[in-house]
């Protein structure tokens, strides 16, 4: 069976500071990650086929420097990766990306199961995942924590909910995105990384991969960025001092004063 | 320091980092409390391929040479001295394997060593035979195509976890230090079993345990090199492994520096982080010229066992455990002396790396011994030059 994975590199930090200026992340000086969630998505990838054959494709959307990403994820086990870069995707939104990544995904060709993480740890956004299935025309099932059963035609899966799990099946092709409690993904092998530092990552840019210019990049993006910011971290609370009983006169008063009770 | 290591080198420097920093931090003070073995890391070092780092690829190894050993053992052991000892005692009796066994003998254990399924410890110690090893007591004796061994030797490392073991025994006792010779035993062989399982002050997260030869029959094909060669292949096989324990020294010691550093940044009084009084910042220095000395040494030595194996390097590799043990034992003494008060307690890990770093000083070979070795090198060597 054919898996693709799709990843994003990512800032090694949650601490991410903005440009003002053009309200994109400041990538310089920041070492780069493979977004955590998608590391889940890998192992998952190489799980599957360790379970029943077949093969791991990964492939990202990115600078010419996110082949290390892919770099990564072929030294842990994946068998091919691709990096669709080209100036033309600059300034894509969650909607640009995840036509783009599905025109990659459809030179790729023939798929059975596409593995997403399920929010990359810079935007938050756990849009693109669901945007590939929409543009792939396949089922997407997110936030999945288990893959009970898979075969050549259907997989059954645990989908996370905030209160226990649902069981979903469905046909395949489909996408899934997965959670952090799927797996704990493998360290890369020495052997792996010695392959994956010779190994061919495969370049294609927006000419490769049968797209419509108006759909990719700044162009494609009706996303609209007019600011962004941290929250003020939260001021200190008050505390009440005293033996317990006037501690606890103290803060039925506030309470009362703030018509809480 | 700069050392220019290859990518490869690097790769294996990041992947026992992180191993050690992912796997077996968040373990290292259960498998010191429990003195339990620690095959789950085992498992994690197999996985990634660093068991094989010395072992040439044609045996399943990735073709490095004793500096990867090195480096992966540093790394390790700068966050555990005790838990990389499966890698490093293995390395100690894969050497003999790889330096004198016959193709049938390589091709059958060296793969498994590399891939980490088994583990193999080496047995030439005995109760009344520690620095004066030629008095051993236990016996080979053929019969046939056999050998049947007997006698007991004590405070072997991956004693009862390992699955090959390299014994040394007298075939002819008549001969002296020329009347030994080296086996290749397997675990669950009839009459080997295992004696006590030592308790040890350090390096508990690694067995030590006595090993019990008792008409213990094995086939004449697992003596490894010829009959009368068993101290020739111990000795040779001390000189590619010294460094290895050497760079468990260096990484206990180098870890005990980094957190020392840290920890003195840290901590205030009199107002002040105590790295900026000059006391606490001569201490620091000292440790780091001595540990850097230590690791330049070691890698000078490892790089030139690995560019001509017939090098000898008998003095040079004495001179890294020597250098190396007595480093790390003062580095770790310094740091807990830093840590004060903190680093006396068992809840940081400081005085765990004092109690690891001892052994260091004692095993394959007393820094005792390593002197006498290096002293007998000069001499001549000395010699050698005057005729």
């Amino acid at each position: 069976m054919n898996f693709i994975v799709c990843i994003k590199q990512v800032p090694g930090t949650t601490e991410v500071k903005i440009d003002p200026k053009t309200n994109t992340l400041i990538r310089e000086g920041v070492e780069s990650i493979v977004n955590p969630f998608d590391s889940y998505a890998i192992e998952e990838g190489l799980r599957l086929k360790e379970r029943i054959g077949g093969k791991v494709t990964v492939i990202s959307m990115g600078p010419p420097q996110a082949e290390s990403a892919l770099r990564e994820a072929l030294s842990m086990g994946c068998d091919e990766a691709i990096l669709l870069t080209d100036p033309a995707f600059a300034g894509s939104d969650t909607l640009a990306t995840s036509y783009t990544l599905a025109c990659g995904i459809g030179k790729i060709g023939e798929f059975d199961l596409v593995i997403c993480g399920k929010q990359a740890i810079d935007g938050d956004t756990a849009q693109v995942g669901p945007g590939i299935a929409e543009k792939l025309g396949v089922p997407a099932i997110t936030y999945v924590k288990k893959i009970e059963e898979i075969n050549e035609t259907r997989i059954k899966v645990e989908r996370m909910m905030e209160e226990g799990y649902e069981v979903i099946e469905t046909g395949l092709p489909a996408l899934i995105t997965v959670v952090k409690e799927i797996n704990e993904p493998r360290l890369p092998s020495l052997k792996g990384m010695v392959r994956a530092r010779k190994a061919e990552i495969h370049m294609w840019k927006a000419s490769d991969i049968a797209c419509e210019k108006s759909r990719i990049g700044q162009a494609g993006s009706p996303t609209i960025v007019n600011r962004i910011f941290s929250p003020s971290p939260r001021k200190g609370g008050e505390i009440l001092v005293g033996d317990p009983e006037e501690q606890a006169q103290k803060l039925v008063d506030k309470l009362r004063q703030a018509r809480v009770i | 320091m700069e050392y220019f290591l290859s990518e490869e080198q690097k790769m294996i420097c990041e992947l026992a980092r992180r191993i050690a920093e992912e796997k077996i931090k968040p373990v290292r003070e259960h498998y010191d409390e429990t003195e339990e073995f620690p095959w789950p890391i085992v498992q994690e070092l197999a996985k990634v391929d660093l068991c094989g780092v010395y072992i040439p690829e044609e045996y399943g190894g990735t073709g490095g040479g004793v500096f990867e050993l090195c480096l992966a053992v540093e790394e390790l052991c700068k966050i555990d001295g005790g838990i990389a000892l499966v890698l490093a005692a293995t390395a100690l009796a894969t050497f003999p394997i790889m330096l004198f066994g016959n193709e049938e003998q390589k091709k059958k254990y060296l793969p498994d060593d590399a891939a980490g399924k088994k583990l193999a410890a080496f047995a030439l110690t005995e109760s009344g035979a520690g620095s004066d090893a030629t008095a051993i007591q236990t016996a080979a004796k053929k019969e046939g195509d056999s050998y049947i061994l007997n006698g007991t030797k004590c405070f072997i490392t991956n004693g009862g976890e390992a699955q090959i073991y390299i014994v040394i025994a007298m075939t002819d006792k008549t001969k002296g230090s020329r009347g030994a010779s080296a086996f290749i035993v397997e675990k669950d062989t009839h009459g080997f079993s295992f004696g006590k399982k030592e308790k040890k002050m350090g390096i508990r997260g690694s067995a030590t345990r006595e090993l019990i030869f008792n008409e213990c029959k094995i086939p004449q094909d697992n003596l490894l090199g010829r009959e009368g060669q068993g101290f020739i292949i111990a000795l040779k096989t001390f000189d590619v492994s010294r460094p290895g324990v050497a760079a468990q020294a260096l990484g206990i010691a180098a870890g005990a520096l980094e957190d020392a550093i840290n920890y003195s940044r840290e901590r205030v009084q009199f107002g002040q982080s105590i790295s900026s009084f000059q006391a606490i910042q001569h201490l620091l220095a000292d440790m780091a010229t001595e540990v850097e000395a230590s690791r330049a040494l070691i890698y000078a030595t490892a790089r030139m066992i690995d560019n001509d194996p017939k090098i000898r390097v008998t003095k040079e590799a004495a001179m890294c455990k020597l250098l190396a043990s007595d480093v790390a034992m003062k580095v770790t003494t310094d740091a807990v002396q830093v840590y004060g008060g903190y680093g006396y307690m068992r809840e940081y890990p400081m005085e765990k790396r004092m109690r690891d770093a001892k052994i260091t000083q004692i095993y394959e070979g007393t820094n005792q011994v390593m002197r006498n070795e290096i002293a007998l090198a000069l001499i001549k060597e000395a010699a050698r030059a005057k005729k």
